[in-house]
């Protein structure tokens, strides 16, 4: 067997052999779900608070506006006047009450809430929205105007958007081309900074362990490092793939056994999706929206760009786990990792949706250390395959180049204990 | 003889500090060969070039003739200073993957495993963790690890650091039954005294520089200078001319050997001023002889002796 695949195998197993591995691989998702659920049940608890709103409306226009609904409920105490409504709002502990003088021309900032706290954001909107709405109404009626004229008046444009070619396209295609670029730029993001980090404590581990010359007594330390990276890559998608099942069978579970909805709580995008899925048009459209995008690019792109960067990635790390005798002192060499690999979700999540082929966008998709994810997410808008191509070259350059770097600093740092190096250490080394 | 390892005038820099200038060893087959110097001096930066961990600067090394090459670490064991292993790993899995590392098959490294586990009646500890051990249980494994594939070449870096005397006096005698099945072994120490008596071949570095090698009782005697330990009964009333007798006529300093008598003890530095026999024939001429040995310079008398000089 050849010494690399040896290293491999054993880095592989050391890592999923751990305890810790072990457990945070079968209850992280455990937990992620249980936390959804925990989540979702405690906002459907917080909304199922009753609450009881006290009417004194002495316009009487609004009358017929405030309608009970699941949470809320209204009662008009008009004919008791303001004074003796406010107390037996208070006497009946009463969430609020609502005065709406009768002057109809003053009307716009003389409603008042009176309530023992401050109301909800959402509750003040509503009733703001409410009474908003009868009062235009109201006003253009008195003005002689027909409602029914206006409602019919109403237009609703939809955007027909097409290429010169004569290619159809439409605003979901945007919408799905940014959450996939999105979900995998992210992906490969949380792929770093978790295996990469581990490992660097793989590397650390083997310097405190004093294991080190021994090993590279026997092998090439290029050949450790790079065995060491594979072999916890392997390791880690295990885990990935264990997580997104074990997440996957244990959401459909809960749900089923306990009829709770998760989708329910994240809002308007939720919702949205909701009203796309039950929308059977539009589903036809998410479909055929998906087999128009650059599928075989988007393969290769994903596959080259998140090896490129992981690696790109992880052999930084090792370099640092190389150059440090324990975690605590990596602090100082972490800044060169998080800050590009931040900027990028940034540049990604901003620029790159907002004008995929903008300037900045062009940009931090060929800098190599930001591409990966700049890169993964820009890839389904279609780019110029002059990009592409200087791009991954930049990527692979310096991807060899880190390594090279790595290595170097990796053979003299295995060997340096008990030192806590600066940059200008490091520089030094790379030239012994 | 024919050497098995040849250094020739190796130098290695670190940022501008010389680690070694211009070294050069020979290391004969079959040989155990000291490696002797102060802490810091440069050894363990040459063993780290033999075994390929650092690359000299200048200078090349041999192994049987041949530059070294990356295959030639299947040829070499080495037990480094600072010793370590996986501790959350099994022994049996370490010592298998280790051997593997240096080129054995899995089936080779099992047999010869259980062949050492059994040789050093340690076989119980084959499904434990390294960090169960005692160190020194440890240091056995480490000893087995550097062992086992029969290299041509054994390095100990440090040797008996770490070990309780009883193992470290079982892992000399394996280390010399080890040498008389063939192999070479090379010591590299700053205790000089503690390998004295097993190096046959040595060679002293001091400030990154070799001063002095070659073979252990050539060197002692090329730096014997007729320095004797002498002890004689000699009558109350002549005691004192006698020592005024031998201190007017040699280098005579205080002798400190065990007697059971209170004789006369002197160490006499007889340089070019006669024979040891003349010598033997005055002191009787006192007295009861009872004490006559040469001394013979140890190491570490050599390399003190040595580094002065060479300032």
């Amino acid at each position: 067997m050849s010494v690399l695949s040896l290293i491999i195998k054993r880095e592989y197993k050391a890592r999923v052999r751990n305890k810790s591995f072990l457990i945070m691989t079968f209850l992280s998702p455990l937990i992620l779900v249980g936390m959804v659920f925990l989540i979702t049940y405690l906002t459907q608890l917080n909304s199922d608070t009753k609450r009881t709103i006290v009417i004194v409306d002495d316009s009487g226009l609004f009358e017929a506006e405030f309608t009970n609904t699941d949470q809320t409920t209204y009662i008009d105490l008009s004919v008791q006047g303001l004074e003796n409504a406010k107390e037996i709002a208070e006497k009946e502990d009463y969430y609020g009450l609502i005065h709406i003088p009768s002057d109809r021309e003053g009307l716009t900032s003389s409603i008042t809430f009176y309530g023992k706290e401050t109301p909800s954001f959402g509750l003040v909107e509503s009733i703001e929205k409410r009474i908003e709405k009868k009062l235009t109404d109201q006003t253009l009626i008195d003005k002689g105007v027909d409602l029914v004229v206006i409602e019919n008046s109403k237009k609703n444009i939809d955007l027909a958007i097409e290429n010169y070619s004569g290619e159809k396209s439409s605003k979901m295609s945007n919408w799905i081309k940014a959450a996939f670029g999105g979900a995998a730029g992210y992906l490969l993001m949380m792929f770093i900074i978790i295996y990469g980090n581990m490992v660097m404590r793989s590397v650390i581990e083997e310097k405190t362990n004093r294991i080190i010359e021994v090993i590279i007594s026997s092998v090439k330390p290029f050949q450790l490092m790079l065995g060491k990276i594979l072999g916890t890559t392997m390791a880690g998608i295990t885990q990935f793939t264990i997580w997104v099942i074990l997440g996957g069978v244990l959401m459909v579970v809960l749900q089923v056994v306990f009829d709770i909805d998760p989708s329910t709580t994240s809002g308007a995008v939720n919702s949205e999706a909701q009203a796309i899925a039950s929308d059977p048009d539009k589903l036809t459209e998410i479909f055929t929206e998906i087999s128009k995008l650059p599928l075989l690019q988007l393969v290769f792109g994903f596959l080259i760009y998140f090896i490129g960067g992981y690696f790109l990635y992880s052999s930084i790390y090792a370099a640092i786990g190389a150059a440090v005798d324990n975690e605590t002192d990596t602090q100082q060499f972490m800044l060169p990792i998080i800050m590009p690999l931040m900027l990028a979700i940034y540049v990604g999540f901003f620029a790159v949706i907002d004008n995929p082929h903008g300037t900045v966008a062009t940009v931090f998709s060929i800098i190599p250390l930001t591409s990966p994810i700049v890169m993964l997410m820009r890839i389904p808008f279609e780019v110029p395959a002059w990009q592409l191509a200087l791009s991954v070259t930049l990527l692979i350059a310096s991807f060899i180049f880190t390594v090279w770097f790595g290595s170097k600093i990796y053979r003299v740092g295995i060997l340096m204990y008990g030192k806590k190096p600066t940059y200008r250490e490091l520089f030094k080394w790379l030239k012994y | 003889m024919n050497s098995l390892l040849v250094a020739d005038t190796v130098s290695k820099q670190f940022g501008n500090f010389t680690a070694l200038n211009g070294v050069s060893i020979a290391v004969p087959q079959g040989s155990i060969f000291g490696l002797l110097g102060p802490n810091g001096a440069g050894k363990t930066t040459l063993i780290r070039i033999i075994n390929q961990i650092t690359m000299p600067d200048t200078g090349s090394v041999t192994l049987d003739g041949a530059p070294l090459e990356q295959h030639h670490i299947r040829d070499i064991g080495y037990m480094p200073e600072e010793r370590g292993l996986y501790k959350s790993m099994k022994v049996g899995e370490q010592v298998l993957y280790l051997a593997q590392l240096k080129g054995l098959s899995k089936a080779e490294a099992q047999k010869r495993a259980k062949h050492w586990f059994d040789k050093l009646d340690i076989g119980a500890w084959w499904n434990k963790k390294i960090e169960e051990l005692s160190k020194g249980q440890a240091q056995k494994i480490q000893f087995v690890v550097t062992v086992m594939h029969n290299p041509k070449l054994l390095i100990f870096d440090e040797p008996f650091s770490g070990f309780d005397p009883i193992n470290a006096n079982l892992i000399k005698d394996e280390i010399l039954q080890l040498r008389d099945e063939g192999a070479t072994v090379i010591f590299s120490t700053h205790r000089m005294e503690s390998v004295e008596e097993l190096c046959d071949h040595i060679a002293l570095i001091h400030k990154s520089n070799k001063i002095l090698d070659g073979e252990i009782n050539t060197i002692k005697r090329q730096y014997r200078n007729n320095t004797f330990d002498i002890g004689v009964e000699v009558d109350e009333s002549a005691f004192a001319k006698a020592e005024t007798d031998l201190k007017s006529k040699f280098q005579v300093t205080p002798a400190q050997f065990k007697s059971l008598g209170d004789e006369l003890k002197l160490r006499i530095e007889l340089g070019d001023k006669g024979s040891p026999n003349e010598l033997l024939k005055q002191l009787q001429s006192y007295g009861q002889v009872t004490h006559f040995t040469e001394v013979i310079p140890s190491v570490n008398d050599i390399f003190i002796q040595t580094v002065n000089e060479s300032i």
